[in-house]
């Protein structure tokens, strides 16, 4: 089975992570740097990215026939996705067992379509 | 089934019913897992239907739950998976009962929608989303193993406790309409422990529902109102059903896990025990609920603590700890109805009566609205 974990937060918690010395940063990092190796030599992580912060989202939609480029994320809202994993696992309950020892903040846990 | 309902054309026609649902289902729905245990628990559905409106409805039930526990292990696996999977972490609690109730109690989508006071369209949404969210991120249909037992047994626990009250809590005025929540909440406790035996806190919610329910005959007056534990018969209490439960209970304590519904079944069992109001062992229970408290610690249990306290202490002891929660528990009605309670003892007569009309101002269940209108009309 295939999940797509979002690791989501805040906008203010974004804006405090980007205050934040390269050294606080390594920091805080850590236990998810352990997170994605342990899980990697699992060989439950197929893919993953720490993602830029929402300031740096652009969004392009398509508006009767003409692209529209704007600047900011699409979802507007208080909530921002930090990053994601995606992970192949046995069941359910390994991807929740996952999202459980995920040591950085909220986790969604999203089935992807089967193909 | 024929022994149990005693009237081998009742039996009979049960079973036909459950086979006639069958062809009409398994068309469209396909055929299930395990036809056998499907077949038995519609079996059962329709038993009851036909044996609920007996004032032998409980000892019916149980006689029951024996005849359908399944006998060979692999439906006995088939059961506790589905109980598992619909008390799912992952799905939200109301979910987690409401399928509970259908697919492992084989209520009908109405009788659970007219259990909880919500439309039938609402309960038949609710159910189809969670079969949804099942098949969708591939819920696992499994018993969890090792470390993750307690954590998902407790979720199952929780699941017929709110049953449990849910059922207990609104028998009288409007119960002779409702499916007996209260005593399926136990049948399925009971087949939970023999299902999964030797779990301290499975026994402990067994018993705490059995002590409960001994003495519901005395709960409710001819009017369908509430009577308040001072006030009951004692000799309407299920001398038999207390003593049931307090073996369980004993049966309980020796696996040596101690745990909340325990102490709730060990406070249960103080009051079944005492032949008065005035004989209740008062000092033991507060030992408990501190007990309680250690194990896990929550406004709620504090509210009842300080009204065991107010019988030791006094009302004004109690009244103190009962206004420190006031913070936490400020939307709770039965944070207000002690309060006047204890106003009330304390000869406070206005301020009881404002805790009172705040009290009705939140509570949702019509038998407990009617004993608050009662006593703001004295």
């Amino acid at each position: 089975m295939k999940y797509v974990l979002l690791f989501v937060g805040t906008r203010e918690d974004q804006d405090r992570w980007d205050q934040m010395t390269p050294e606080q940063v390594e920091g805080s990092m850590g236990g998810a740097s352990q997170w994605f190796e342990k899980y990697s030599r699992a060989g439950k992580i197929a893919g993953g990215e720490q993602l830029q912060g929402y300031k740096t989202v652009t969004t392009v939609r398509s508006d009767n026939g003409a692209t529209v480029v704007t600047d900011g994320p699409f979802i507007e809202s208080k909530e921002v996705i930090g990053g994601f994993a995606v992970v192949t696992v046995n069941d359910y309950d390994e991807a929740l067992e996952m999202a459980k020892t995920w040591p950085a903040g909220p986790v969604e846990i999203w089935p992807a379509v089967e193909r | 089934m024929v022994r149990i309902l005693g009237n081998f054309d009742v039996a009979e026609e049960v079973v036909q019913d459950s086979l006639v649902a069958a062809l009409e289902k398994w068309p469209e729905q396909g055929i299930p897992d395990n036809p056998g245990a499907w077949l038995m628990t519609t079996a059962r559905r329709r038993a009851i239907d036909l044996v609920r409106r007996d004032r032998r409805y409980g000892e019916k039930l149980a006689l029951l739950e024996r005849s359908t526990l399944p006998g060979d292990p692999s439906e006995a696996d088939d059961r506790l998976r589905l109980i598992f999977t619909c008390c799912h972490p992952a799905l939200a609690q109301e979910a987690q009962v409401a399928l509970t109730l259908r697919a492992v109690a084989g209520f009908t989508t109405p009788e659970i929608a007219a259990a909880f006071l919500v439309s039938e369209a609402t309960m038949a949404q609710r159910i189809v989303r969670a079969k949804r969210k099942i098949v969708a991120a591939h819920i696992p249909y499994r018993v969890p193993q090792g470390e993750e037992v307690a954590e998902r047994l407790d979720a199952v626990l929780a699941v017929l406790y709110l049953m449990f009250n849910e059922g207990y809590l609104s028998r009288g005025a409007s119960a002779g309409m409702r499916r007996d929540l209260a005593e399926d909440s136990l049948w399925l406790g009971r087949l939970l422990d023999r299902l999964m035996p030797g779990q301290p806190e499975v026994l402990g919610l067994v018993a705490l529902m059995q002590l409960n329910l001994a003495r519901s005959a005395a709960r409710f007056d001819e009017a369908g109102e509430i009577v308040l534990l001072a006030d009951q018969d004692r000799s309407l209490w299920n001398r038999d059903a207390i003593a049931e439960g307090t073996r369980v209970l004993e049966r309980a304590a020796l696996l040596h896990g101690p745990g909340p519904y325990q102490l709730q079944a060990a406070i249960a069992a103080v009051h079944a025990e005492a032949r008065t109001w005035g004989d209740t062992d008062w000092s033991q229970i507060v030992l408990l609920y501190d007990a309680l408290l250690r194990l896990s610690d929550s406004p709620v249990v504090r509210l009842n603590r300080a009204v065991a306290l107010s019988h030791v202490a006094g009302p004004e002891a109690a009244l103190g700890e009962v206004n420190d929660l006031a913070m936490t528990l400020g939307e709770y009605h039965l944070l207000h109805s002690t309060r006047a309670e204890l106003l009330d003892q304390l000869g406070e007569k206005e301020q009881a009566r404002q805790a009172r009309l705040r009290a009705l101002e939140l509570c949702q269940n019509p038998a407990e609205r009617a004993l608050l209108e009662r006593k703001l009309k004295n």
